[in-house]
């Protein structure tokens, strides 16, 4: 087991946007987390990732309670995210912005950072390599010297990915990682996610509203809705659930991002 | 026994007045999340336009003929005052802040910095950099309650600072104006698309807040006799810390907390030694900020990740 | 790690068909100690010529000049780590430069002595005096920061503004109460005839490069493109295992140490120190300094530190109106340029980006993006 929710709620205020929620994601899994929007999906990421504090209930990574922990360590335990608003750090270069999460490879402390010793000079070559290798994977090798900010959108995403892989993590959390793709990114995005699953044995937990993406990628399915679990399952499942089906279907409408068996969003 | 509640008079009238200037920062920060720094030398400027037009009034004449100035005249001189520094606090905003609204928010920051700055020099080229006694607009009448010295002024202050105080509460919670503040305060993106004109929301703000610093001035002008063109530095400031202990946007909160500071620096002043009144506010604000770095009546915003 | 197929050294290859492995950026070089050495001892001797000549050329007043535009250098440099590259706002470093320039001047008038009973009386004994109470002013400096910067940046948004202005208050208070470093009259040291003129133009320019070189190796590593990384986005940077509050308690810190080596030089320059010299404008100076070079860059805010130094001195004979103007000063840069000249970018690069096209007009075009961070 890398992750288990143990009936974590989460309250704003009178809302109860998590509702004892449980899931467990196994290592190097590909895990989808859907639902309608407002379902309480980011708000699961936030609580994992230490951004919310659960008000009921434990998170466990890798065997240790991790509820409570600040985000920055949580992040330095292994559980890499990207954000649904892309929060890239956009008046720095693309290579820049990978470099700042390879804290891990950077052994090098004040003193030496201020002589510029050859310790320091190997740590910071190691990193660049590191950034370099993981841009190129995600497409954006001739981007590496471009401000993030000027990217193109989808290649804001995929840096975003970069950024998180660069912490070594053991899970990814990925937010609506094909929002604003057209089809053909989001092939390529599909394929990158299996290649980092398959290459860097990295568990991946996907938000996503594109249910092409979702059922071909991902191997298990999490249903929420009303911050409350309503399935979990293989794709196969999820897609004829009846109450998944209701939840995006509601009671006649039939024109929501429903799980669909084939074909585009 | 009697001298501490000597303090605590002293402290309440003082407090009022911090708490009128911290309304104004409190209002402008809800709505732009910005330290309006030139605030303090509103409220300098608004002790100045009170001194002048009672100047005009013919305050001296009153004066040297032992006779009280009036009522009705101190009225005037307050609402001029008011009025004139209403139409400052919009003026920078227009001219200074409107600008750069949607930078990074430190630009603002600098720019607020950069008007405080003018105004103070400006004042000391215009005003002279001496102090000016402040014109007797009430004359001073003591009585005795219990061994504790109470003056009209000290009353004035309080009963000035609560009716002003109590209107802007009705005005922000119950007129179009306050609702389309409380809106632009809480999503201003969302209040624009609901038809709120954000600019006229937002000049309303200064108008108003800049008004009620120019009340403060008039009445620390009153409370402390002299007033100089560097005299909104310290005070805004302990104004905005009082704003900050309230809970930074309350309007409540900034009674409270102005009051608190108020008290506090008295209290300090009478039992510690004077010269550590000034300091005492920061050490408040140090210690709040380890503590409930919202406020006493604050909320926790979480920011959306 | 390598067990689960995470280590970093793993290959890795993208998705789809493999390109080339591009051709990876110049690697920083490792230093050579003797090489350095022999640098450091050609910039001293250097410098010691420079000062010689100067003083040969130049008369006193436009010395002090440039001692002051070399203090506004180091102030302006150090303030810079944490307003611009971290992007964390504090206004009160005025105070800082105080206790650098208390601490200096009263430790070195009480070490005098004993520096001289081990070294004798003479340059050598007075060298180490001064720079030993420089440091010293420096680490206390350092400290009250990390004392103010504890509590403070913990918190996001402008809270950290102003704790340091009330911070910059307090310290001036408190100096204006302290009978025993002259309250309001100020600091004299011990003699009649006030503090030691330590400070002289090789001494100011070698801090400087001191000061600029720590600076610029910090924001240009590691630290510094996680200070960066906070500026841009503190959430993001978290997500991304910074540990931003010690990361901003450290450069609040070693921007107030910077501001205290200011202050040391500063007191050494003229008989005493007094506490109104370090008054909230002397904060809103430093401001100025950062802003007008561009916020965020090394080199601009050194050249905002001359910039300031040079234009105070033009608008002397101004008198009351100099600070009305200064102040509308820095109003129209925010409105017309508020990243400042140079906005986050470097002079060396800069230049290096004209060195280029003027060279790419010769030969064919080298491809090179090594002036890409710097």
């Amino acid at each position: 087991m890398l992750l288990e929710l143990d009936h974590v709620h989460k309250i704003f205020g009178g809302l109860h946007a998590v509702k004892a929620v449980q899931l467990r994601v196994e290592p190097g899994e590909i895990f989808g987390l859907i639902g309608p929007n407002g379902a309480g999906k980011t708000t699961i990421f936030n609580v994992v990732t230490g951004v919310y504090r659960p008000d009921r209930g434990r998170v466990l990574f890798d065997g240790k309670d991790i509820s409570g922990w600040s985000p920055a360590q949580i992040a330095g335990a292994g559980i890499g995210r990207t954000f649904q608003n892309i929060r890239l750090f956009r008046s720095m270069t693309a290579e820049q912005n990978v470099m700042v999460s390879g804290r891990r490879l950077h052994s090098a402390g004040l003193l030496a950072t201020i002589l510029r010793t050859a310790s320091q000079a190997d740590c910071e070559r190691a990193l660049r390599r590191r950034a370099h290798e993981l841009l190129e994977a995600l497409g954006l090798r001739g981007q590496a010297h471009d401000m993030a900010g000027s990217l193109p959108y989808g290649s804001q995403r995929r840096l975003e990915i970069a950024r998180a892989l660069m912490l070594a993590p053991k899970l990814l959390l990925l937010d609506e990682p094909a929002a604003g793709m057209n089809s053909q990114e989001a092939r390529e995005l599909e394929a990158q996610i299996r290649w980092l699953r398959d290459e860097l044995k990295v568990a991946v937990v996907l938000v996503e509203h594109n249910m092409s993406v979702v059922m071909s990628v991902c191997e298990r399915i999490h249903v929420v809705d009303h911050g409350e679990t309503i399935a979990d399952g293989p794709p196969s499942a999820i897609k004829t659930h009846p109450k998944v089906l209701a939840a995006y279907l509601g009671q006649e409408d039939s024109s929501g991002d429903a799980p669909r068996p084939e074909g585009e969003p | 026994m009697s001298e501490f509640l000597q303090q605590v008079v002293n402290g309440l009238s003082l407090g009022s007045i911090y708490a009128l200037i911290a309304l104004g920062y409190t209002m402008v920060y809800g709505i732009l999340k910005l330290i309006n720094f030139a605030h303090g030398e509103v409220f300098m400027m608004g002790a100045y336009a009170g001194y002048y037009s009672a100047g005009w009034l013919g305050v001296n004449g009153y004066e040297a003929a032992g006779r009280g100035f009036p009522l009705l005249l101190a009225l005037v001189v307050l609402c001029f005052a008011m009025g004139s520094m209403a139409l400052l606090g919009v003026t920078i905003e227009a001219l200074a802040y409107r600008p750069v609204r949607s930078a990074p928010r430190l630009t603002p920051l600098i720019t607020a910095i950069g008007v405080s700055l003018f105004l103070q020099n400006a004042a000391m080229l215009v005003f002279s950099p001496n102090p000016r006694r402040y014109p007797a607009i009430l004359s001073e009448v003591r009585f005795e309650v219990g061994g504790v010295i109470v003056t009209n002024i000290k009353l004035a202050i309080f009963v000035v600072a609560m009716v002003l105080m109590v209107g802007l509460y009705l005005l922000v919670n119950r007129s179009w104006t306050g609702r389309a503040m409380r809106a632009l305060s809480m999503n201003a993106d969302a209040a624009r698309l609901m038809g709120i004109d954000v600019n006229a929301t937002i000049r309303a703000t200064f108008a108003i807040g800049s008004a009620l610093a120019a009340a403060g001035g008039i009445l620390f002008g009153l409370d402390q006799i002299t007033i100089n063109p560097l005299m909104g530095v310290l005070t805004g400031l302990k104004a905005f810390v009082a704003a900050v202990l309230g809970g930074i946007g309350n309007i409540p909160g900034a009674l409270i907390g102005g009051l608190l500071i108020g008290l506090a620096e008295q209290l300090t002043a009478g039992y510690i030694s004077p010269d550590y009144r000034d300091a005492i506010t920061f050490v408040i604000l140090i210690l709040m900020l380890l503590v409930k770095p919202e406020g006493l009546l604050g909320v926790v915003r979480q920011e959306k990740v | 790690m390598s067990a689960s197929g995470l280590d970093h050294a793993a290959p890795v290859a993208p998705p789809a068909a493999p390109p080339p492995v591009p051709p990876l950026p110049d690697p920083p070089a490792r230093p050579r100690w003797a090489l350095r050495a022999l640098v450091a001892l050609g910039i001293i001797g250097a410098l010691a010529a420079l000062r010689i000549a100067l003083e040969a050329v130049l008369i006193e007043y436009a010395q002090r000049i440039l001692m002051l535009a070399g203090i506004n250098v180091i102030l302006a440099v150090s303030l810079n780590l944490i307003n611009g590259t971290t992007g964390q706002f504090s206004i009160g470093h005025a105070g800082f430069m105080a206790i650098g320039a208390y601490a200096a001047a009263f430790l070195g008038t009480h070490l005098a002595p004993a520096v001289a009973a081990l070294l004798g009386s003479g340059a050598l004994a007075d060298a180490v005096t001064f720079n030993l109470a420089l440091v010293l002013g420096a680490l206390f400096a350092g400290l009250s920061g990390l004392c103010v910067g504890l509590p403070s940046l913990r918190l996001r948004g402008d809270y950290l503004a102003i704790v340091t202005l009330g911070f910059g208050e307090i310290i001036r208070i408190s100096f204006n109460n302290a009978q025993f470093l002259g309250a309001a009259t100020g600091y004299f040291g011990d003699s009649p005839a006030g503090l030691p003129p330590y400070t002289n133009l090789f001494w100011v320019l070698l801090w400087v490069v001191i000061v600029i070189l720590i600076t610029w190796n910090i924001t240009f590593s590691q630290t510094g493109r996680s200070l960066a990384a906070i500026r841009e986005d503190e959430i993001a940077a978290e997500a991304m295992a910074t540990p931003t509050t010690r990361l901003k308690v450290l450069a609040f810190s070693l921007s107030a140490a910077g501001a205290g080596i200011a202050g040391g030089l500063f007191a050494h320059m003229q008989a005493g120190i007094r506490p109104e010299d370090f008054k909230f404008d002397k904060s809103i100076d430093m401001i100025v300094m950062i802003i007008v070079g561009g916020l965020g860059s090394v080199s601009g805010a050194a050249l905002g530190g001359v910039f300031v130094a040079v234009s105070l001195e033009l608008m002397r004979d101004l008198h009351e109106y100099r600070l009305v103007l200064y102040a509308l000063l820095l109003i129209g840069i925010m409105l017309v340029r508020p990243q400042g000249i140079l906005g986050t970018r470097e002079l060396p690069s800069l230049l290096g980006g004209l060195w280029q096209r003027l060279a790419a007009r010769g030969t064919a075009k080298n491809a090179s993006s090594g002036g890409a961070e710097r």
